[in-house]
């Protein structure tokens, strides 16, 4: 291979450019991103850099000094690609041919439909995001949440801790309940009520109001919640618009293979916009999770360099992090694989716990809270178990 | 040089964190039979490397899944960029001491040494 292209220039993008060049690759390699920012690390973005701990130069994902020979294309998104030619156009209206392409144009956030032209209103996934997110919360006294997710959550209590009046309207049982459960989810619920975050559950958003700029939302039982600041954090859609007709197989994702191989020949695909085939579940499915990308980067290098022969080794279960508040939440696993859930060590009432997930007897997930050195023993437990597959 | 603990109560695999200095050191001993020091603290975010997963020569933050070297203090990924110190060991008497490095630490943005704001 003598050139190959990344498109995508955040975490999955630059772990696999530097995978491929750690993997031994030495052609030309071209980094496009949408962005015009060198990648950064957007987990804080919801937490210390809203709040105003940290700053845009601690978000950078790149070490002083690094050198990988990269030719950026920043500020300019793909619009196009032809599988077969391998030839990706640009937003500036010109073309890269490449020989090796990596799909790793992540996710973007769901908005909600009516609210486009309203000041005000947000949603957070990138650095623009945030950045104007946090000067409007700067004057803000009121904000109204909607969506109980990890973005949600995470500036529900950010801006509760930044002394606003915080409400957070939830469609489900509790914040975070999709992925640990709803058992755990009303601990998660408990600690946000407990720091004073109102919680309007089973609701739902019929308008955001306002004329120029939103005062409120509307919910489907006529509440009016007001607002000087609305966030909307309702998911994420996978970035592959630019694919539609290119001949690349798209599901709710790039569906590939469990090595990140497209059904294009020399193309892969990582990070939030890739559905990988995952072989114990026998399903596609897209981990949007950030250790999910830095695990995967590696494989999806080596499948690109030899041409699909590699052999991955067995994905990690998912793990994920949140920070709310003074709690650290640590997960890894399914829990919606498990028929128990019980309280290992510590307790719930306390926001310092670890619950173990099993169906009969196998665990098949754990959530720790404030628990990091209990939560590592476990997960090591939980990843060194054998894989059993159906 | 500042004693740690007996040799014996440290098992392999095992790690702990000495507190009585500023900022705290991490000790590992490695499942190899090595007796390594590193700083306790992650450079990306206030976690204890202590209590991260230890295999070979690496540790792995708790937290974020960085991973340092014990051996240089180098990190292999995102999200830290910067290495941690190493500190030297020395067991005598069957008893565990680390040498503190003189070099500056790298702390996370946002964690301060005591007494400094």
């Amino acid at each position: 291979m003598k050139t190959v292209c990344v498109v995508g220039a955040s975490l999955a993008g630059l772990l696999t450019a530097r995978a491929l060049r750690s993997q031994g690759y030495g052609g030309r390699l071209v980094v496009v991103g949408a962005e015009e920012h060198r990648p950064y690390d957007r987990p804080p973005l919801s937490k210390d850099f809203l709040k105003g701990v940290i700053g845009e130069s601690d978000l950078a994902l790149e070490g002083g000094g690094e050198q990988q020979d990269i030719d950026w294309r920043l500020g300019v998104a793909a619009t196009g690609l032809d599988a077969t030619a391998r030839r990706i156009t640009l937003s500036d209206g010109t073309s890269l041919v490449a020989d090796g392409i990596v799909i790793a144009t992540g996710a973007a956030a769901r908005t909600l439909p009516g609210t486009e032209a309203l000041r005000g209103v947000h949603t957070l996934r990138t650095l623009d995001d945030a950045r104007a997110l946090r000067a409007d919360l700067a004057t803000a006294r009121r904000l109204v949440v909607i969506g109980g997710g990890f973005i949600g959550a995470e500036v529900a209590a950010t801006a509760r801790e930044l002394g606003l009046d915080v409400t957070l309207v939830e469609s489900g049982e509790a914040p975070l309940a999709a992925v640990v459960g709803p058992t755990m989810g009303r601990v998660i619920a408990d600690l946000h009520e407990r720091r004073g975050v109102r919680l309007v559950r089973h609701a739902y958003v019929t308008e955001v109001t306002g004329t120029d700029r939103a005062d409120g939302v509307r919910l489907a039982d006529g509440t009016h919640l007001p607002a000087d600041v609305v966030v909307v954090g309702i998911g994420a859609v996978p970035s592959t618009g630019w694919l539609h007709g290119s001949g690349v197989e798209l599901g709710d994702g790039v569906l590939c293979d469990e090595g990140g191989g497209t059904s294009a020949p020399g193309i892969v695909a990582v990070g939030d916009c890739a559905a990988w085939y995952d072989p114990v579940r026998g399903r596609h499915h897209r981990v949007e999770h950030w250790t999910g990308a830095r695990q995967r980067a590696a494989v999806a290098a080596a499948t690109l360099l030899s041409a699909g022969t590699a052999r991955p080794e067995p994905a990690r279960p998912a793990y994920f992090w949140s920070d709310q508040f003074d709690v650290k939440i640590q997960f890894i696993g399914h829990a919606g694989d498990a028929d128990t859930v019980t309280v290992e060590e510590g307790d719930p009432a306390d926001h310092s716990f670890l619950a173990a997930y099993r169906q009969g007897d196998r665990l098949v997930a754990v959530l720790g809270v404030n628990q990091v050195r209990l939560f590592t023993r476990w997960r090591r437990h939980l990843e060194t178990a054998p894989v059993q597959t159906g | 040089m500042i004693p740690v603990c007996p040799l014996a109560s440290l098992p392999r695999g095992e790690a702990l964190r000495l507190d009585v200095v500023d900022p705290p050191i991490a000790v590992f001993h490695t499942d190899e039979g090595d007796i390594l020091a590193i700083d306790d603290t992650c450079t990306h975010q206030d976690a204890s490397l202590a209590d991260g997963w230890l295999e070979g020569c690496e540790i792995e933050c708790p937290l974020h899944a960085s991973r340092f070297n014990l051996r240089t203090g180098e990190v292999d990924a995102p999200p830290a960029k910067r290495p941690v110190r190493v500190h030297q060991v020395v067991v005598e008497n069957d008893v565990i001491h680390v040498v503190p490095s003189d070099a500056p630490p790298n702390l996370p943005p946002g964690v301060t040494l005591k007494g400094q704001a």
